[in-house]
């Protein structure tokens, strides 16, 4: 395919785009409960969730703890979050893949 | 529809955890079909893209939000198993790192979320794959219409699970009513991004879409046959 776009292009273009939307389009985003939570607040099971183990970690609930700014506290850990998931994803399948060489397999 | 703690008892959630781990472990073997040098780059850009929306909650009537899932989005991307990998990084680093979708449910909402949305999603892109002209430009709308149905069967599969480990006895009719308006409109929303996303790559780069090979290889061999 000559004159296709690189695949290093798309992937660079998409990640950027990830980046904009978890570290700064996400302070747009509906703050009211998603479905299921609704529904379970209507339903009358809500009360049954239980506190999250891990609820005073440092980017619990999207928000970044110290960053007193909501804009940048959710940005900053939307932006962590996408780069954490990138390298276990992108590592991981680096892993997986196919080699196109029998001698590295 | 992220499942927090509580909401189904442990053998459920103990359940739900097995199959994820069995479903893990097959898509880790199938992954190895599906990855290549060329196209495992792409894996990472997904797993990235769907945690970035699944920020981004849109209204959905009155008081309720709801985002991607983006199970179907990934399978049509990347293919089912690498999908299926890529959707369960995004759950894992959801429920450690930000306190989204409990612990003990994290099984669950990898078969939910994760099993679910893929296999029913692929399946349902096979099919109207099957229907709609084989052309390059029919994947994004294929992919669109898996998209949309995939998420309130996943609403159905909660209720299911709920129906045999809900920890409250709530009316399994009103129950499935409730679940399933919700996330049909969710679908919808579903279906509009998952249109945008995978028509943006398959605009630029076909032959990097796992759901668009089986088109481009019938192409090709069409135009060999013909220049014979």
């Amino acid at each position: 395919m000559k004159g296709a776009v690189s695949t290093r292009w798309i992937v660079v273009a998409g990640v950027l785009v990830a980046l904009l939307l978890a570290g700064v389009a996400s302070f747009y985003a509906s703050g009211d409960p998603d479905g299921l939570t609704k529904v379970s607040e209507d339903q009358g099971f809500a009360q049954t969730e239980q506190e999250h183990q891990t609820g005073d970690g440092p980017l619990a609930g999207y928000e970044t703890k110290g960053v007193a700014d909501g804009r940048l506290s959710g940005g900053v850990a939307g932006v962590l979050g996408s780069l954490v998931v990138l390298t276990i994803a992108g590592g991981g399948a680096l892993v997986v893949r196919r080699r196109r060489t029998s001698a590295e397999a | 529809m992220h499942v927090p703690d509580g909401f189904l008892d442990a053998p459920t959630s103990v359940a739900t955890g097995v199959v994820a781990a069995v479903g893990i472990g097959l898509a880790l073997r199938g992954a190895r079909r599906e990855l290549d040098d060329r196209t495992a780059p792409l894996a990472g850009l997904v797993a990235t893209f769907v945690f970035a929306t699944q920020m981004l909650n849109f209204p959905v009537g009155a008081g309720t939000s709801g985002h991607l899932i983006g199970g179907a989005l990934a399978a049509v991307l990347v293919g089912p198993a690498t999908a299926l990998l890529c959707m369960s990084v995004v759950f894992l680093v959801q429920c450690l790192l930000f306190a989204d979708g409990g612990i003990t449910a994290l099984g669950t909402n990898i078969f939910l979320m994760g099993i679910v949305t893929v296999v029913v999603g692929w399946a349902v892109f096979r099919g109207l794959q099957m229907v709609l002209p084989q052309r390059v430009s029919s994947v994004p709308a294929a992919a669109a219409g898996a998209a949309l149905v995939s998420v309130p069967v996943a609403a159905l599969a909660f209720v299911g699970l709920y129906a045999v480990g809900g920890t409250v006895d709530i009316p399994l009719a009103s129950l499935t009513t409730a679940m399933l308006s919700v996330h049909v409109l969710i679908g919808l929303g579903e279906a509009a991004i998952t249109f945008l996303a995978v028509g943006s790559i398959v605009a630029v780069r076909p032959d990097l879409v796992y759901g668009a090979r089986r088109v481009l290889a019938t192409r090709s061999l069409v135009l060999r046959t013909a220049t014979k």
